[in-house]
């Protein structure tokens, strides 16, 4: 090995056959033995092996992106910062970003003194590093990321609330924008059909200002409406009269933690005390869309997936015997079991013999669904308000007690038939649950009525005053973070 | 039906309880059965009333092999490297017994 060029050593390194820390220790080992020669003043060998380690983390991460995708390129050209990437379930498949390759995130509120002071139980304990809660997915690491100040604004994906439901756990505000409003160029497809990039802010004005970057019609996409982009700046809603709210009454389920429904009526009295409409609708195939999700994403996944075979790019195994062994062995190794398990299910359903009645089936249920919103839309409904979760975060070591499909079910039931319908839909946080934790309520709007979703969810955001978390313990003296003089500050638009 | 799943997919089970988990979620599906869809129309895209963008057919971008090739573990020269196709994949009763690594 080190007889060769350095080109061959390169192409060497590169497919695997020697790792850079096999290789700088050969070089320090000949170092050694030809020290007679005097060839060397100094030998940096700490440095050289720390280097190598750190070559060896460039090669295994493998799979450096060729492009940027729109929304990001977007941002980018704006002037944005990027930060970093976060971390998701893997695919973005699962509602509480634990069965990612790089661990599960940990939901802030955690740490927070709002969450501990009601714990009591043993303040500085053994339990609390156990006991942590789940972020929500599977956008959970840009929640999280957003919700401890760490940067203003993130990207996540929204297929089923996947935005929408980590904003509610982690305190902040997710939205999922119209489908067709935002390119999906670049964000890895699950279902294409449902898919858009969500963003996560920490209040509501923010995340029409990422909107107003992202929005608009993308060659690239050919999925991405062509209508001209409206302006996303929100006006300051002072009366609601004009407004007419529905609330679905199936969205009232056995499951609903009795605090989040308690906090949902609230909501609905606080609008009307206000002066608007607020009514009871029916969305009636409500309880179908979790199971007809179910059949078109994994269906989608199975087609989707086909495109991780190692081949042109991430993992790879090293079979030779034949491409399909290849592959299968790379997917085995590649993809975790959820991924796995929906990319079995999907085959089942678009199987020749089961195409017609679980396929086409669920496609016309989504239909249904579609046109349950329509209707409610039409009958004089400006936006519905619901519940965005079932109860506030669970700690972690309780939510892995069921498995993913459950799991995800529960965390969609009221996130995932807005996805159906691709209207836009928004999770705003609303006030503490007892047990010092966020609760957020979700707002879902007409199809490109995205503004004035926006402009309605400000209001109540106004209104609820929603508790800044507090991290002082674990942030050390960050007392600048948390300083509100932006009162005294004037928006220049 | 498993080892035909597992050839289209090229993703095996694993074990008995994928198996049973692939079982759940097709009794959950079945649910859907219960809904009347006579005379629907099954929705593709919620953006079916609208024309498909179609951009013209000029080449804009392109000429980044090697940026593509890069992200390969085998290449060789300009081209990916791929074991011998065309085999099919050993029968279940075949097929060594697999050792997750």
């Amino acid at each position: 090995m080190l007889g060769r060029t350095l080109r061959e050593v390169s192409a060497a390194l590169k497919q695997g056959q020697i790792t850079p820390t096999e290789l700088c220790q050969k070089c320090l080992s000949l170092i050694k033995k030809t020290k007679f020669l005097n060839a060397y003043i100094t030998v940096s060998e700490d440095v050289a092996l720390k280097q190598a380690e750190e070559s060896e983390e460039r090669y295994k991460k493998g799979y450096v992106p060729p492009y940027n995708a729109t929304v990001v390129q977007k941002l980018l050209d704006q002037g944005a910062l990027l930060m970093g990437k976060t971390n998701l379930d893997e695919f973005a498949m699962g509602s509480g970003s634990t069965d990612g390759v790089f661990g599960p995130v940990k939901n802030p509120w955690s740490y927070s003194k709002q969450y501990r002071e009601k714990r009591k139980q043993k303040p500085h304990g053994e339990n609390e590093e156990t006991n942590w809660l789940i972020a929500g997915g599977s956008s959970g690491g840009s929640a999280a990321a957003v919700s401890a100040f760490t940067c203003f604004a993130a990207l996540g994906s929204d297929t089923g609330g996947s935005t929408r439901n980590p904003a509610a756990h982690c305190g902040v505000v997710g939205l999922k924008p119209s489908y067709g409003l935002v390119s999906r160029h670049g964000l890895i497809p699950l279902v294409n059909s449902m898919d858009v990039p969500g963003i996560l802010t920490r209040c509501v004005d923010d995340a029409a200002t990422v909107l107003g970057v992202l929005a608009g019609h993308d060659c690239k996409d050919s999925t991405t409406v062509q209508d001209p982009v409206q302006s996303f700046i929100l006006p300051s809603l002072t009366d609601v009269s004009k407004l007419c709210i529905g609330i679905p009454k199936e969205y009232l389920v056995p499951e609903l933690s009795s605090e989040v429904q308690s906090l949902w009526s609230k909501a609905a009295k606080l609008f009307e005390s206000e002066g608007a409409k607020v009514i009871e609708v029916s969305l009636p195939h409500t309880s179908y869309s979790i199971v007809c999700y179910l059949v078109l994403c994994t269906s989608e996944v199975a087609s989707n997936m086909a495109r991780f075979d190692g081949l042109e790019y991430g993992h790879r195994c090293d079979i030779k015997v034949s491409t399909e062994a290849m592959y299968a062995a790379t997917r085995r190794e590649g993809f975790n079991d959820v991924v796995r398990g929906r990319i079995l299910s999907g085959n089942f359903f678009i199987l020749k013999e089961n195409y017609e009645n679980y396929f086409i089936k669920a496609q016309k249920v989504r239909r249904l669904i579609a046109n349950d919103f329509v209707n409610v839309f039409n009958s004089g409904v400006d936006v519905l308000l619901t519940p965005t979760t079932l109860s506030e975060a669970v700690p972690y070591m309780e939510f892995i007690k069921e498995d993913n499909r459950t799991r995800s079910a529960q965390g969609d039931i009221f996130t995932q038939a807005v996805n159906m319908a691709g209207l836009p839909a928004v999770s705003v946080p609303m006030a503490l649950s007892s047990q010092g934790l966020p609760v957020g309520l979700q707002f879902i709007g007409r199809a490109f009525c995205d503004q004035q979703l926006l402009t309605v969810a400000k209001w109540f955001e106004k209104q609820v005053q929603f508790p800044v978390i507090q991290l002082q313990e674990i942030m050390g003296d960050c007392s600048s973070v948390f300083e509100n003089d932006l009162a005294s500050v004037s928006l220049k638009q | 039906v498993v080892e035909h799943l597992e050839r289209l997919a090229l993703v095996d089970f694993g074990g008995p309880e994928a198996v049973a988990r692939l079982e759940r979620a097709v009794a959950v599906a079945d649910r859907l059965r219960a809904v009347d869809t006579d005379g629907v129309q099954p929705l593709e895209s919620v953006l079916e009333d609208r024309c498909l963008y179609l951009r013209s057919d000029n080449v804009v971008e392109g000429n980044c092999a090697e940026e593509l090739l890069r992200n390969s573990h085998r290449v060789v020269e300009e081209y990916f490297v791929a074991p011998p196709g065309n085999i099919s994949l050993p029968k279940l009763d075949e097929q060594e017994p697999f050792s997750p690594s």
